[in-house]
């Protein structure tokens, strides 16, 4: 071997460590996290954790059932508002969206999708708390909604841009009006990723505190109701961390390991579907 | 109606080659589609100058010219997949069977159904192979469902697939060959049973067994289609299209019989480029 390409060769190799290394230390954060959860919570996963919901301070025993199911709603309501409208909105942007409208429509998307979750939940207050005179499941779904729209609208925009210019010409020679060719065509085969985006929304807002704290504000009784208060696993934690009781605080470790379970199986939902996308026939 | 008239006469000695071409000059079918004066703009880039050119019958156009000479351009005026086309802008006719394509009494998407149009790329839907056909007549419903597979089998057949897709019906039209696709989307304009269908290089991204496959193809559907075809390779004009036209720089060179128009062409514009001195 010459001594360029040993030279070359050596260099690769380090480089190639290197970057291993990086990457391990990357993912290190999350084992950390994940490890940690579950060292600290998953004794305390048993199933009154799931059924019950919680006792009086002081006392032990009791659970969680309230702000599972409070997640539930919470999250499953912002997602009934939030997805039609930031994939509508995406699909707009990415259709239609090449005008001055289109470019104000993405200038606030972008500048709503940097706003601090916590400017949402005040917002929240403002419109909804404030008029109705009550802290309600409705009120944190609609914070929530508002988080998730511009980050579907953008993502909606980036696959539906995905499809070929090539199978839309296609659909458009074949006599498809132009609004069918976006719906049948163009949506339909941006599906797969539409998908995956919206769960993805919806898996980062499911962990979201600050926009539900003016909002859905905790309840410390199973409640379903929507226009009432409730809780939901991202309050409990909050409420349970930061009060001072040792079972309060198992309890926020527990009720953090499994939101973190929840986000995880929505996440790999979404990997799921991804990978679907391209077998898919109909 | 402007055809060889347009190229030299023929004279005697091209008598003897002519014989072999299916059509001759005499014989010259009336024109489906009839360009007049069409003058075409992309913004301020004057991209077709004065086109006025009649496309037979039954027969295969060629549109042959070096690249970025309008007959790409041309091409999608006719099916007008340029009202989408920011700044685009005309002037002249295109007439389709007498009537004008622009016309307030032309629908647009009507249009597009009586026009197909196959791309340089395959690309079919991402669909089953029979979705990819049946698309065009379950949304125009010029088929009743139980008429459907009929109407598909016979689409596939025209372009010479079936046998290879009989039993891969469900499978994705993307599985296909690259050879296979394009033939499925020649499929899918024909399920739609056009008068005219448009071919932008159909073979520009296939293998020389494909394209041969295609241009077989092609002499084929003429029987029953009058098809007008881009193309960037020579050859392929002489070989299967009975009229040719030359595009260079947006105007409209020379416009003949094929045979006319290789052998003995009027310019010496035409010369030069199927001569290859340039192109």
């Amino acid at each position: 071997m010459s001594t360029r390409a040993l030279r070359r060769h050596i260099t690769s190799r380090i480089m190639t460590g290197l970057v291993i290394v990086l990457s391990f230390t990357a993912v290190l954060a999350l084992f950390l996290i994940l490890g940690n959860l579950i060292i600290k919570g998953a004794s305390s996963l048993d199933w009154a954790f799931f059924t019950k919901s919680p006792v009086p301070a002081g006392q032990s025993g009791g659970g969680v059932a309230n702000a599972i199911v409070g997640t539930g709603i919470v999250v499953g309501l912002a997602a009934i508002i939030g997805v039609p409208l930031g994939v509508g909105a995406g699909m707009y942007l990415a259709e239609y969206g090449s005008g001055r409208l289109g470019w104000l429509v993405r200038f606030i998307a972008d500048v709503l999708n940097g706003t601090p979750s916590i400017v949402i939940g005040i917002v929240g207050w403002t419109f909804i708390v404030r008029p109705t005179s009550r802290f309600s499941a409705v009120a944190g779904a609609v914070a929530l909604a508002i988080l998730m729209i511009p980050m579907l609208a953008r993502t909606t925009e980036e696959m539906v841009r995905l499809v070929p210019h090539s199978l839309r010409e296609a659909a458009l020679a074949l006599g498809y009006p132009r609004w069918r060719t976006s719906l049948k065509i163009v949506a339909r085969t941006a599906l797969g990723g539409i998908v995956t985006g919206s769960l993805v929304g919806i898996a980062r807002v499911a962990g979201e505190t600050a926009p539900l704290l003016f909002t859905a504000l905790g309840n410390l009784n199973f409640s379903v109701h929507i226009t009432q208060p409730i809780q939901t696993l991202s309050l409990q934690i909050y409420v349970y961390a930061t009060g001072p009781f040792e079972e309060w605080h198992r309890l926020a470790w527990a009720s953090a390991l499994v939101l973190m379970g929840l986000v995880l199986i929505i996440s790999l939902v979404a990997r799921w579907v991804t990978r679907q996308r391209y077998g898919r026939i109909r | 109606m402007k055809l060889a008239s347009d190229s030299r006469t023929v004279g005697p000695s091209d008598r003897a080659a002519q014989v072999s071409q299916t059509v001759r000059p005499s014989d010259r079918p009336t024109p489906v589609l009839e360009s007049r004066a069409y003058n075409f703009w992309y913004g301020t880039n004057h991209a077709l100058h004065d086109i006025s050119m009649g496309i037979p019958r039954r027969a295969i156009t060629a549109l042959i010219g070096p690249s970025g000479c309008g007959k790409t351009t041309f091409l999608r005026s006719i099916n007008r997949m340029h009202d989408l086309t920011p700044g685009a802008r005309h002037t002249g006719e295109i007439l389709l069977d007498g009537a004008s394509i622009f016309g307030p009494g032309t629908d647009v998407v009507t249009l597009r159904r009586r026009i197909g149009m196959v791309f340089q790329r395959p690309n079919p839907f991402p669909k089953s192979v029979y979705d990819n056909v049946a698309y065009g007549p379950r949304l125009n419903a010029l088929a009743h469902a139980r008429e459907l597979p009929d109407r598909v089998e016979r689409a596939l057949r025209q372009a010479a697939l079936w046998e290879e897709v009989a039993d891969r019906l469900r499978e994705p039209g993307t599985a296909l060959s690259g050879g296979q696709q394009q033939r499925l989307c020649i499929a899918r304009a024909l399920a739609n049973e056009p008068e005219l269908l448009l071919m932008d290089e159909p073979c520009s991204a296939l293998d020389p067994i494909a394209t041969q496959r295609i241009e077989e193809l092609l002499v084929e559907l003429k029987k029953s289609y009058t098809i007008v075809i881009v193309t960037h390779n020579m050859q392929q004009a002489a070989r299967v299209s009975d009229y040719t036209g030359f595009f260079y720089v947006g105007n409209l060179v020379e416009f003949g019989v094929t045979q006319q128009l290789f052998t003995r062409p009027s310019d010496e514009r035409t010369e030069a480029y199927i001569t290859g001195r340039f192109g």
